[in-house]
């Protein structure tokens, strides 16, 4: 068969076949290649763009870099806030295998508490995709060693080295000072209001309080920017770019430690506030408020149970007393009140009242009564400061009337900000009709302007108002806005704060301010002063006014007795003064709640410690 | 021009085909170089590729020195062999990523569809040479039957991808051998006709997602289309110059997946580009050139046929990989021919062009004779 084949086959036709077919392979051939070419020309040369910005988006992440926050320094440059670094262990959830199986293991390891535990599975639910959770913060030396020797049989848990607000002083500044806390959801949505959250974008605190709010964006600094190559697995492979970012600003407050840690414990366990103002230029030196509490408890991450404890203290630890306690004034602010009765004419220096211990408006049968219930006899304007007669301001408040009262009072910054700046402020309540017809849709009543001559009724003021007002005075008429901020670094360059001043009390007879100032003094100096036991021997001069604000109005015939009374109805002490008498540099209010005695007894003596604190501090300056 | 003379009769005595071998070799040059890139720099790997090629030149050389006489009468039984072991790998064989296709010897595994990538154009060109060209239609229908054989074993390791490249072979030996235009059409239609029917009522929803990942692979960019989004990256990210050796950062930060072996052309064009491309594409338009000379020149029709199929062949690895990587085609697993790191292809494609080699040369010899 083979052969009878072969025989037929002929060479040339099978040849000519055979390369017709090759010639349309060759075709296909070059075609199929022309196809591959056209496609390679499309990918690399028309869409080469796209894909190139799809490359880099491959393997560049702009990784967001946080600015250091600025240090916070007192007036002479200790450190009152600062950076810390502190080793914390993180995880990334996503790159662990068996979460469930690490956490275990790493409680073992480390001692970890369920709590750390619960708070941690919080943590990360807030956290996104593919960042790291912290389980740990402020790891021990140890337990950071005990961690690193086996760290590779963990994989997706790192210690990582970060930077921790820290307070050192603790609770004696919290007020002022204020803490930064992890940002919250309310953060976010008040930083993209205000456009600025592109700058927090690796910033895991903001300034929640006091200066670290209020000067955030100081302090703060300017975000940079890390270019870098990036693999599949997103481990950085090298850094293409950097953009460093802008540290915040490092600031001075006018704060003394030594002064505010002074006053801090010059409360000891009562409750109050102690402000220390220079006069002149609103410059606070000291500023507490107490009870207070552990700023950095914030700063490191407070946990629920111990801030539910705080916000539900009946001490109120949290509010900034200085500045956003509502006290009775009290007789803190008769000189204001004499100065407007000598300016209109309601009294002159030489008026003088019988003061028989009790005050009544006339056909009507109540008695106000005067703390000192046999009364001071004759008195005149200088003696019922000195004295603290309170008859002759009922008698005044009431000729006054409550809307030039009202009226003159608000020159003083009574019942409005001062414009401290810090952020909790709140305006207190200087009362007039207007506001008693808003807030109470009642009338005013003749007998509500008589206890406001002794600074009571609806009259409340911050401590901050009080060193206000009574820096008024002191400096016959200057009004000065209280201030934190002492100056800024720019780079080498401090840069002093700028100061503000409000539009001064002026008045028709300017000797009005004498006369009240001598008041105030003789209430240091003078025996009958209400101040003079608390500053007797004193090396310096000062003035001064005491204040005992009833918390709770006493029936007509009732004793008060302090001890007696539940604790949270004894009077409020309080004290205003400035020294030295002539010139003065420093202002200090005293408010201290439910003391056992008044202003004189209790107010007063804290106020001269305090003052001679300041005084020796400044011979001891004098000296160096 | 006698050192050149000399040079020609010490190539011819060795049975080397001068032109194929510069272009083999040139391609050994730019896989070492590219799998040196590709692996990350990465030098035992690379030397393990190196080892390959050299091996694998061997194995061409040894093949070339085989009389022709000798490779056309072992044809049918080295089928029948490659037959028995792909139903030793069914009933017997060794499991690797889900399919079956190693088969254990003893002394050593083997993969028998690697066999068959030359044993089947070897024996359908046997098959039908014996009896000239044009084959009739019944032969032809035999050679067809012959052919489907093997396709259908592989096919069920499964290895879907080798099975209709082996298919091809057999078929380009077909083509080659003539069969009638209007035969081809009717195929051409028939195929044609069978795709709808397989989509609505053969294939099997995840089948029909996979196909549609293929024509739009942005459908599921982290999923099945992740690679091919990928590669297209990195091809089109190498614009007309390229990002340079060893620079291209889809390979280098590993958002490549596969690409030392399988898209081991991306990682090329993305460091070589546009430029680097071309030049690829006539390496390999050169070499298939030179595979269709040797095969015109063959004097016995097996031999036109054996050298036409493995060098058209050669051609379809080369197209089928290029298109998969760059989008073309769907992705099935097939190596960029003497390029990708793997020993197995490299080898048996090597054989092959021993074979080609050993057509070339003989031609030659008989021609001075």
């Amino acid at each position: 068969m083979k052969h009878r084949r072969v025989t037929i086959r002929d060479h040339h036709a099978e040849s000519a076949l055979f390369g017709r077919r090759v010639f349309v392979s060759l075709i296909l051939v070059v075609i199929a290649f022309g196809v591959l070419l056209t496609n390679m020309y499309h990918l690399q040369v028309v869409d080469h763009q796209s894909f190139q910005t799809r490359s880099n988006d491959n393997r560049i992440k702009v990784v967001p870099l946080a600015p250091n926050r600025g240090i916070i320094y007192d007036r002479h440059g200790r450190i009152l806030a600062e950076n810390r670094p502190v080793l914390s262990l993180e995880v990334t959830p996503e790159k662990v295998s068996n979460l469930e199986q690490t956490l275990a293991d790493l409680q073992a390891l480390l001692n970890i508490d369920a709590q750390t535990l619960q708070a941690f599975h919080d943590n990360r639910r807030r956290e996104r995709r593919f960042n790291q959770v912290i389980l740990l913060d402020r790891l021990t030396e140890e337990q950071a060693a005990r961690f690193a020797v086996r760290q590779h049989e963990f994989p997706g848990v790192s210690i990582e080295a970060r930077l921790v607000r820290h307070y050192p002083y603790g609770d004696a500044i919290t007020h002022a000072l204020g803490y930064v806390a992890k940002i919250n959801r309310n953060d976010l949505i008040d930083l993209s209001e205000q456009g600025r959250h592109a700058n927090y974008a690796a910033t895991r605190v903001i300034g929640k309080l006091g200066v670290e709010r209020y000067y955030e964006e100081l302090l703060h600094g300017s975000i940079g920017y890390q270019q870098v190559e990036v693999d599949i697995h997103g481990r950085a492979i090298r850094t293409l770019s950097i953009e460093p970012p802008v540290p915040g600003q490092d600031i001075y407050l006018e704060l003394d430690v030594e002064l505010q840690q002074f006053a801090y414990d010059l409360l000891a366990d009562d409750r109050g506030s102690i402000i220390l103002m220079d006069p002149r230029d609103g410059a606070i030196r000291a500023m507490v408020s107490k009870p207070s509490y552990d700023p950095n408890w914030f700063a490191q991450g407070i946990s629920y149970a111990q801030y539910q404890s705080l916000l539900n203290s009946k001490h109120s630890p949290l509010l900034n007393r200085s500045t956003q306690g509502g006290y009775p004034p009290a007789s803190t602010i008769k000189p204001q009140l004499a100065i407007l009765g000598l300016e209109q004419g309601t009294i002159t220096p030489e008026t003088r009242i019988w003061d028989p211990g009790w005050f009544q408006i006339e056909g009507v049968d109540h008695r106000y009564r005067d703390w000192l219930a046999w009364g001071h006899g004759w008195t005149d304007v200088t003696s019922a400061i000195v004295e603290s007669c309170d008859t002759f301001y009922y008698d005044l408040a009431l000729k006054l009337g409550i809307d030039a009262i009202h009226d003159d009072m608000i020159r003083y910054g009574f019942g409005e900000r001062t414009g401290i700046d810090i952020a909790e402020e709140s305006t207190a309540v200087m009362p007039s009709r207007g506001w008693k017809r808003a807030r109470f849709n009642q009338p005013w009543y003749a007998g509500e302007t008589v206890s406001i001559g002794i600074g009571q009724s609806y009259w409340t003021t911050t401590p901050i108002q009080l060193a206000v007002g009574t820096a008024v005075v002191a400096n016959r008429g200057e009004r000065p806005v209280p201030r934190l901020l002492h100056a800024l670094q720019e780079g080498e360059v401090v840069l002093p704060a700028v100061v503000e001043t409000r539009e001064p009390v002026t008045l028709k007879k300017p000797e009005n301010w004498d006369v009240v100032l001598n008041a105030l003094n003789l209430t240091v100096s003078s025996i009958k002063g209400t101040a003079h036991r608390a500053f007797a021997d004193a090396t310096y001069t000062s003035g001064g006014k005491t204040g005992t604000a009833q918390v709770r109005s006493i029936g007509q015939e009732e004793e008060y007795n302090a001890e007696e009374i539940d604790e949270r109805y004894r009077d409020n002490a309080m004290y205003v003064g400035y020294a030295p008498a002539e010139d003065p540099e420093v202002v200090v209010v005293i408010a201290a709640e439910n003391t056992i005695g008044g202003g004189g007894s209790v107010a007063a003596p804290m106020a001269r410690k305090l003052l001679d604190f300041y005084f020796q501090q400044e011979r001891d300056d004098a000296k160096r | 021009m006698q050192s050149a003379d000399q040079k020609s009769k010490w190539f011819t005595r060795f049975h080397i085909d001068g032109p194929l071998f510069v272009g083999l070799l040139l391609l050994a040059v730019i896989s070492a170089a590219t799998v040196y890139s590709a692996s990350g720099q990465e030098w035992a790997m690379t030397q393990r590729q190196i080892v390959r090629i050299g091996i694998a030149f061997i194995g061409m050389l040894v093949i070339a020195q085989i009389p022709l006489g000798a490779i056309e009468r072992f044809s049918l039984p080295l089928f029948a062999i490659g037959v028995v072991l792909l139903l030793g790998v069914l009933l017997f064989g060794e499991s690797s990523k889900g399919a079956q296709r190693w088969l254990n010897l003893g002394v050593a595994t083997i993969q028998p569809s690697e066999i068959m990538k030359l044993a089947v154009p070897m024996a359908i060109a046997w098959f039908i040479a014996e009896h000239g060209i044009p084959p009739t239609k019944r032969r032809m229908a035999a050679a067809f039957i012959l052919l489907m054989v093997p396709t259908l074993m592989i096919a069920k390791q499964p290895d879907l991808g080798t099975s209709l490249l082996i298919a091809c072979s057999g078929i380009f030996v077909l083509f080659l051998a003539g069969i009638s235009w209007r035969l081809i059409t009717f195929f051409a239609v028939a195929i044609g006709a069978f795709i709808p029917i397989l989509w609505t009522f053969l294939m099997h929803g995840y089948q029909r997602q996979r196909v549609l990942t293929f024509l739009d692979p942005e459908r599921d960019p982290l999923g099945a289309g992740y690679q091919i989004i990928q590669s297209k990256i990195a091809i089109g990210s190498g614009g007309i110059e390229g990002k340079g050796w060893m620079q291209g950062t889809q390979s280098q930060l590993e958002f490549l997946p596969e690409r030392h072996t399988d898209f081991i052309f991306s990682v090329f064009s993305e460091e070589f580009g546009l430029v680097g491309v071309i030049g690829l594409f006539l390496v390999y338009g050169f070499i298939i050139f030179r595979g269709m000379i040797i095969s015109m020149r063959a004097q016995r029709v097996y031999q036109k046929l054996l050298a036409g199929s493995l060098t058209l062949t050669f051609f379809v690895y080369v197209l089928v990989n290029i298109g998969m990587v760059s989008g073309l085609l769907p992705v099935v697993g097939v190596p960029l021919p003497l390029i990708s790191y793997g020993g197995t292809s490299m080898v048996t494609l090597l054989a092959g062009f021993g074979l080609l080699m050993a057509i070339a040369t003989n031609q030659r010899l008989v021609m001075h004779d």
